[in-house]
C-alpha cells in the first residue's frame, strides 16, 4: 500500500508541476500576446510594444523555456519518488 | 549552367540521400516499421520531428501569411508551437509508457472496446487523409515551379520517392530521412534570411534584425525597421503591420492550433520512438528547439520581403515616382512568368503603382497623382519566400537549396501522415480487429501493402483533389482538437472514464465539429449547399476556430455518460496507474 501512495503522491506533485507550468503558457501566448497587450502597450521594444515581441517571439522562447524546465523537474521527481527508469 | 539544371541536380542529390539512407535504415520487424525499434535518440527524434510537422506550408506560405496582415497572424507561430507543450506534459510521456505503436491502439486498450478503437481509427484517416492531400498538392506544386515539370508529373515523382524509403524502411527510414530533409530545409531557409537582414539592418540572426533599426543606406536608416515598415504601409492605405483587430477570435484560433496540434496522431506516433519516458519529455523540447529555428526566422523573412517589394515599387518613397516598368528588378520578371507576381499599367505612364485601391482614404490621392487602382496587380503571399535569394541578389545554388528545401519539406510530412494512415490500418484494423492471430511477418507484409496503398490514394488524391481543399485544413485541425486530444488525455488523467464515456464524447466532438463546419461552409464542403453565411457565425466564431469548442462538447459529453454507467474494471484502472508512472518503460519494448 505504501508503494500506492507514493505513486499518488507523485502524481500529485506532477499534476502541480503542471499547473504551474500551463499557467505561464497561458499568461505568455493568452495573456501578454494577445488579451493583455493593451495593458504592456507602453512597453517598448525594438520600435513596437511589448505585446507585439511575444506574439512574434517571446511566446516561442517561453514555451521552450517551459518544455525543460518541466523535463527536468520531472527528471528529479522521478528520482525523488522512486519511479525513474533504471 | 542554367538554373533549371542546377536546380535538377541538387535536387536529385537531395533524393540519392534519402534513397541511400532509406537503404541503410531498412525496417526487418513490425516494431522498427512502426516505431523504428524504440532505439531514436531524443535529440534525433526531435530533429525528425520538426521535419515531420513543418510542412511545405510552414516552409513556403508562413512567412507570406505573416506579412500580409503582421501581428494578427502571429496566431500561427503561437498556435504551432504552443501545442508542444501540452504535447510534453498532457501525453506524450504517458503514451511512451503505455509502449504500442498507434493513436487507436492506446483508445481501444483503455476503453477496452473495439469500438472505442475504430472511431479513433475513423478520427485518425479523416485527419491525416485530409492533411495528406494538401502536402502531395505541395510536393507536386514545389517541383512543377522549381523543376519546371507538369504538376502531375512532379506529383508521380513525390508519390515514389516516398514509396522508396517509407515501404522499405517504415518508421526507420521515415526517421532518418527526416533528419537529413531537417538539415536541407533549414540551411535553404536560413541562408537568404541571413542575408536579407544582414542587408537591412545590419544584423546577422533575422530574428534580432526584426526588431533592430534599418542599416545606413536603406529607407529610414537608423529608424527601427518595425517603425519603418508600419509607416510605409499605412503612407500606401495598408493596415498597420503592428495594429490588432480582434483579439477574442485571435485567442480561440491561436487554442484552436494548439490543441489540434497536440492531437495530431502522425506527431504522436514519434515520441513512441525513443527508449525512454524521459526522453519523450526532453525529445518534445529538441523538436521545439528546431521548429523554433525556422519559426522564429520566419516573421523577419515576411517583414523583410514585404519591405523590399515595397521599397522596389517605390524606390524614392511614396512622395516621389513609382517604379517605372522598363525599371523592375531582373527577378520581378522570372517571377511573373509564374504567374505570383503580376504587374499592369493601368493609368498608362510606365510606372507601377502599389497601394491599397480598396481604402476610401487613398481615394483624394490618387486622384490627385492621377492613380487608376492598384497596379502590382498579383502578389502572391509564397514569393516572399521563393524569391528571397534573388531579392538578396545570392548566387544560383542558393535557389537550387531552395527547391531542394521545399520539397523536403513536404514529403517529410507526407511520409509521417503516410505512416499514421498505414500503421492504423495494419496494426488496428488488420491485426487488433479482423485477424488477431496474424503472424509477426504477415503484419509486416500488411503494413508495407498499407503503406503502398495509401501512397497511391494519396497521389490519386493530390492529382484530383477535391474541391474544398483549403476547407479541409481547417477540418483536420478542428477535429484533432474535438475528437482524439480529449479522448487521449482523459484516458490519463481521469481512472474514472470508462469506454461508454469515451466513446460518447469522440462522437459529440466529431459531429458537433462537422456540423459547425457544414452549416457555414457546405454540407460535406460541397459549394452551394451552406445553410448559413459568415454573417450568421454563432457568436461571431468562424468555422476554422471551432476546435476548442468541439472539444469542450466531448469533454462534456464524456463525463456524463461515463458519470451515469459503471466504472471501468480494475485493470483498466491499473493500467491508467502504470500509465503515469515512468518506470517499467523499457519492458514494455516489446509487447
Amino acid at each position: 500500500m505504501s508503494d500506492n501512495s507514493d505513486n499518488n503522491a507523485y502524481w500529485k506533485a506532477n499534476l502541480r508541476l503542471m499547473g504551474f507550468c500551463l499557467v505561464i503558457w497561458a499568461l505568455a501566448s493568452f495573456g501578454f500576446a494577445i488579451l493583455l497587450r493593451p495593458l504592456i502597450s507602453g512597453i517598448a521594444v525594438g520600435g513596437t510594444d511589448l505585446g507585439f515581441w511575444f506574439a512574434q517571439q517571446g511566446s516561442i522562447l517561453v514555451f521552450l523555456v517551459l518544455i525543460f524546465f518541466y523535463a527536468i523537474r520531472m527528471n528529479a521527481l522521478d528520482k525523488e519518488y522512486g519511479v525513474d527508469e533504471e | 549552367m542554367d538554373q533549371t539544371t542546377l536546380n535538377f541536380i541538387v535536387v536529385g542529390a537531395s533524393f540519392a540521400l534519402y534513397f541511400g539512407i532509406a537503404f541503410w535504415a531498412r525496417a526487418a520487424s513490425t516494431s522498427e516499421f512502426y516505431a523504428a525499434g524504440r532505439g531514436v535518440n531524443p535529440i534525433i527524434n526531435g530533429m525528425a520531428t520538426a521535419a515531420d510537422w513543418m510542412s511545405a506550408a510552414s516552409f513556403i506560405s508562413m512567412a507570406g501569411l505573416i506579412a500580409f496582415v503582421g501581428y494578427n497572424n502571429s496566431l500561427f507561430l503561437m498556435g504551432w508551437t504552443g501545442g508542444y507543450v501540452l504535447m510534453a506534459m498532457l501525453l506524450a510521456p504517458y503514451l511512451r509508457k503505455f509502449g504500442k505503436f498507434t493513436v487507436p491502439e492506446f483508445v481501444g486498450d483503455r476503453y477496452y472496446s473495439n469500438a472505442a478503437r475504430v472511431v479513433a481509427v475513423i478520427c485518425l484517416i479523416v485527419i491525416s487523409v485530409t492533411y495528406v492531400i494538401g502536402q502531395m498538392r505541395g510536393a507536386g506544386i514545389a517541383f512543377s515551379r522549381f523543376l519546371e515539370i507538369d504538376i502531375e508529373l512532379g506529383l508521380y515523382t513525390a508519390g515514389f520517392v516516398v514509396f522508396v524509403y517509407a515501404v522499405l524502411g517504415g518508421m526507420k527510414g521515415i526517421t532518418y530521412t527526416q533528419v537529413a530533409q531537417y538539415c536541407v530545409l533549414i540551411i535553404a531557409y536560413t541562408i537568404p534570411a541571413i542575408f536579407i537582414s544582414l542587408n537591412l539592418t545590419g544584423n546577422p540572426i533575422p530574428g534580432l534584425g526584426l526588431f533592430s533599426t534599418m542599416a545606413e543606406g536603406q529607407a529610414g536608416a537608423g529608424q527601427h525597421l518595425l517603425v519603418t515598415l508600419d509607416g510605409l504601409l499605412t503612407d500606401l492605405g495598408f493596415r498597420e503591420y503592428t495594429a490588432t483587430t480582434n483579439p477574442w477570435l485571435m485567442a480561440l484560433y491561436t487554442l484552436s492550433l494548439m490543441i489540434g496540434t497536440a492531437g495530431l496522431p502522425h506527431v504522436i506516433i514519434r515520441f513512441f520512438t525513443v527508449p525512454k519516458v524521459a526522453d519523450a519529455r526532453t525529445s518534445a523540447g529538441w523538436a521545439l528547439v528546431f521548429i523554433a529555428l525556422l519559426y522564429l526566422t520566419a516573421p523577419a523573412v515576411g517583414a523583410m520581403a514585404r519591405m523590399n517589394i515595397t521599397t522596389t515599387m517605390w524606390p524614392a518613397g511614396i512622395e516621389g515616382e513609382a517604379v517605372a516598368v522598363d525599371e523592375l528588378p531582373d527577378w520581378f520578371e522570372t517571377w511573373q512568368v509564374t504567374g505570383l507576381l503580376g504587374v499592369e499599367d493601368k493609368n498608362g505612364d510606365g510606372r507601377i503603382q502599389y497601394y491599397n485601391d480598396a481604402n476610401p482614404d487613398m481615394d483624394a490621392l490618387a486622384a490627385e497623382r492621377g492613380w487608376e487602382g492598384n497596379e502590382l496587380v498579383t502578389f502572391n503571399r509564397d514569393i516572399l519566400v521563393l524569391a528571397n535569394p534573388e531579392i538578396a541578389q545570392l548566387p544560383s545554388w542558393v535557389i537550387a537549396l531552395i527547391a531542394a528545401g521545399g520539397i523536403a519539406a513536404a514529403l517529410s510530412t507526407a511520409a509521417g501522415l503516410l505512416l499514421a494512415i498505414s500503421s492504423a490500418i495494419s496494426h488496428d484494423l488488420i491485426k487488433s480487429v479482423f485477424n488477431p492471430s496474424i503472424s509477426e511477418k504477415g503484419e509486416l507484409l500488411a503494413a508495407r501493402i498499407s503503406m503502398a496503398v495509401a501512397i497511391c490514394v494519396a497521389v490519386y488524391l493530390g492529382l484530383n483533389p477535391p474541391g474544398f481543399a483549403a476547407q479541409v485544413v481547417a477540418l483536420a485541425f478542428g477535429l484533432a482538437a474535438a475528437t482524439l486530444f480529449p479522448t487521449l488525455m482523459m484516458g490519463i488523467f481521469s481512472k474514472r472514464m470508462n469506454s461508454a464515456g469515451a466513446i460518447a464524447g469522440m462522437l459529440a466532438g466529431l459531429i458537433s465539429t462537422c456540423l459547425y463546419l457544414f452549416l457555414f461552409l457546405g454540407w460535406f464542403f460541397i459549394p452551394g449547399t451552406a445553410s448559413f453565411d459568415s454573417s450568421q457565425y454563432l457568436f461571431g466564431i468562424p468555422p476554422t476556430h471551432f476546435g476548442p469548442i468541439g472539444a469542450v462538447f466531448n469533454f462534456a459529453a464524456a463525463f456524463l455518460v461515463s458519470r451515469a454507467t459503471a466504472a471501468p474494471p480494475e485493470h483498466i484502472q491499473a493500467l491508467v496507474e502504470s500509465v503515469r508512472i515512468p518506470r517499467g518503460a523499457a519492458a514494455a519494448v516489446d509487447h
